[in-house]
């Protein structure tokens, strides 16, 4: 521990350390603040004792409905989808060190979403079936840009980006082509789903995602110090002893697995994916492992957004259009600031 | 290069040329005899030529393919042009409307115009899609020139997408509190087709086609120029912002139009370039109107295959174009030096 005996170095770890602490249970508290102003707020207020008291078990009656099967499902879909979503940004961004190689961007969410639609509108399929193909579908197209962006033996992330937004275009035509053959009844409800919203979500469908997030959450986190260590590069992560293409593929496949669990459920929320992980990294600094803080940012995300789509407007919108409002201006300022640094684009 | 050659070069093109209008011609007759009921090429003929001696129902079906066939060729050409233009203009290989987001601007303003102001005729959706259609390509273009090293093809895609994501969710905002009547004429719209064009969306594509072709065709040598580097058309005497606004106002007034009659309809603008400049070079003034011929070609193709493919309904021709042109966009990827962003 000679490292710790140098004063300032240790100074300035303490100080890291606490700010990302600090910064989590800020995070924490917002989010439980946002998860109880979604269950408070809607059509009709309760108080918090009504809610106390309907979550205890109590008949209440209008209040139980309204709480246990329209508002509970929200808050907690709002809650795991965002984490997942976060966390799935945080993965892909890392591995790739690319803020820009986020699913969303890179074509892996519409894939998922593309395949849902297939499962729900044309071979009528619900549930985790739904998922798991979602899953699959989505490792295949992950896998697929992966071997298109080798050319002559170089892997190169530019590529990368453009072949996955390729590979969106075909997916978004496949989905459109799906819309067109489906019966006028089922597309407006579809069209919310692509939008990514949290409407009509059933409490049975959250208990697998929440087993899911929390599993997969708890897998990252235990290796959380190896993607730190593949943050400072392949060469030096290769040194410290990392078992590269091993550590690439399960934390691919994860936050795939993260990614399709919560589409199949509230459809692609745009942009959270890709906002997530630069916000976190940016509130944090470059310290410990930026997992938590991403899933927590992810979560506060949805939840806000969700409230400002369903109170602020005349119309209730679903929360996939604030946030993609929200994702475009962001991206806007990255391309802005990746010009500045003068790297190579 | 002495005489000779270029005689030779010349009798090529010619040789070329020819080829592409016959292959046009066969594309147009395979187009009027297939779909759902397929007729041999002899009754096609004779539904033409020598109605006496075909049925009456061989007779309207073959009719009825008439203003398809036009309209795709219209079309096609419309989005081929507006393809090389944007190409040249952003001096980009993977320029396309769908990739830039100049076609969801499109579909922005031509949604807003039917939930806000209840707008029905076909005249005023293309206006508003050109103007939907030019507003976001200057904003994507803006965008992507900040900074050093200008619009690369990586900025250009990118903000394109970011201009994607965000027109469309604004498309989402107005859009879904509209009425599910609005709501069902968007999703067919919105996938691309030419299965609805009828004699009026000739009418009212023509002049924007024409148009768009007659200025193209007109700055074609400046545009040549502009190819070797602004400062060197600069020193040659053309004026390079003008020559790259007339172009860009071509590309838009083609594609927009285009997008308000048959949705948006994507990849086709990418492809042709890049298989004209394989056949012809890359000499804009005889490129330029091959890229219409061929445009022409693989709509009307894309839209045979989709009628095959899709039977006994069809498939719409923009997810054709899609199908067949993400593998180019993605070997035209592969091939080119993008590097880490």
């Amino acid at each position: 521990m000679n490292l710790f005996h140098n004063n300032k170095l240790f100074h300035g770890y303490q100080k890291r350390q606490f700010r990302w602490l600090s910064i989590c249970i800020v995070l924490s508290l917002l989010v439980i603040i946002l998860m109880s102003a979604s269950m408070l707020i809607g059509n009709t207020y309760y108080s918090p004792s009504t809610i106390f008291r309907v979550l205890c078990g109590e008949q209440i009656s209008g209040a139980t409905f309204a709480i246990l099967t329209l508002r509970l499902p929200r808050t907690l879909a709002g809650f795991f989808c965002g984490a997942a979503f976060g966390l799935a940004g945080y993965i892909f961004q890392s591995l790739l060190r690319n803020p820009l190689a986020s699913p969303d961007i890179i074509g892996v969410s519409s894939a998922t979403s593309t395949a849902a639609v297939f499962c729900t509108l044309i071979l009528g399929f619900t549930g985790n079936t739904v998922s798991i193909i979602s899953v699959l579908s989505g490792i295949l197209v992950a896998i697929l840009i992966y071997l298109l962006s080798y050319s002559k033996g170089s892997f190169s992330q530019g590529k990368m980006i453009l072949i996955g937004i390729g590979i969106q275009a075909i997916t978004r035509a496949l989905t459109n082509y799906m819309l067109t053959k489906a019966a006028e009844f089922d597309v407006q409800s579809t069209m919310r789903w692509l939008n990514g919203s949290l409407n009509s979500i059933k409490l049975g469908d959250i208990t697998v995602l929440a087993v899911i997030v929390f599993g997969i959450g708890a897998l990252l986190l235990f290796f959380s110090s190896s993607l730190e260590i593949i943050r400072l590069g392949e060469e030096k992560a290769l040194t410290l002893g990392i078992n590269l293409k091993l550590f690439y593929s399960l934390s691919i496949v994860c936050a795939v697995i993260l990614v399709a669990f919560s589409t199949a459920i509230s459809g692609p929320i745009a942009s959270v994916a890709f906002l997530s992980g630069p916000i976190a990294t940016r509130l944090c600094g470059h310290n410990r492992c930026g997992l938590l803080p991403s899933a927590l940012v992810g979560a506060v995300l949805v939840l806000s957004s969700d409230l400002i789509g369903q109170n602020l407007f005349p119309v209730r919108y679903p929360v996939g259009v604030i946030t993609g409002i929200l994702g475009a201006p962001y991206l806007i300022y990255l391309l802005i600031k990746m010009n500045q640094k003068g790297r190579r684009t | 290069m002495n005489y000779s050659d270029l005689l030779s070069k010349k009798v090529r093109y010619i040789g070329i040329a020819i080829a592409s209008i016959v292959v046009l011609f066969i594309i147009c007759c395979l187009s009027l005899a297939l779909g759902a009921r397929k007729l041999p090429l002899a009754t096609v003929w004779n539904a033409l030529f020598a109605p006496q001696h075909v049925s009456a129902l061989e007779a309207s079906i073959v009719q009825s393919r008439i203003p398809r066939t036009i309209f795709g060729v219209l079309a096609g050409g419309a989005l081929g042009v507006s393809g090389a233009l944007m190409q040249v203009v952003t001096r980009n290989p993977i320029a396309d409307p769908s990739i830039l987001g100049v076609n969801t601007g499109a579909s922005l303003f031509v949604v807003i115009g039917l939930a806000w102001f209840q707008i029905s005729s076909a005249q005023q959706y293309i206006w508003l899609a050109i103007l939907g259609a030019g507003i976001t390509s200057i904003l994507v273009y803006g965008i992507a020139m900040i900074g050093r090293g200008g619009a690369t093809p990586l900025k250009l895609v990118l903000s394109g997408a970011a201009a994607s994501t965000a027109l469309g969710s604004l498309l989402s905002t107005i859009l879904l509190p509209s009425d599910s009547h609005i709501l069902d004429q968007f999703r067919f719209w919105q996938v691309g087709s030419i299965g609805g064009a009828t004699w009026d969306s000739i009418r009212l594509i023509s002049p924007f086609f024409l148009v768009g072709l007659f200025i193209a065709i007109v700055i074609a040598p400046q545009l040549n120029i502009l190819t070797l580097g602004d400062e060197m058309a600069t020193s040659l005497g053309v004026n390079t912002q003008r020559t790259r606004l007339l172009a860009a106002a071509a590309a838009v007034l083609l594609c927009g139009a285009t997008t308000a009659l048959a949705g948006p309809i994507g990849f086709v603008g990418l492809m042709v370039p890049h298989l004209v400049k394989m056949l012809f070079g890359a000499e804009l003034k005889i490129a330029l109107p091959f890229s219409a011929i061929s445009g022409a070609c693989l709509l009307l193709f894309s839209d045979i295959i989709g009628r095959l493919i899709g039977f006994p309904g069809e498939t719409e021709v923009g997810i054709i174009t899609a199908f067949l042109g993400v593998p180019v966009f993605i070997a035209v990827i592969r091939k080119s030096k993008v590097n880490a962003v």
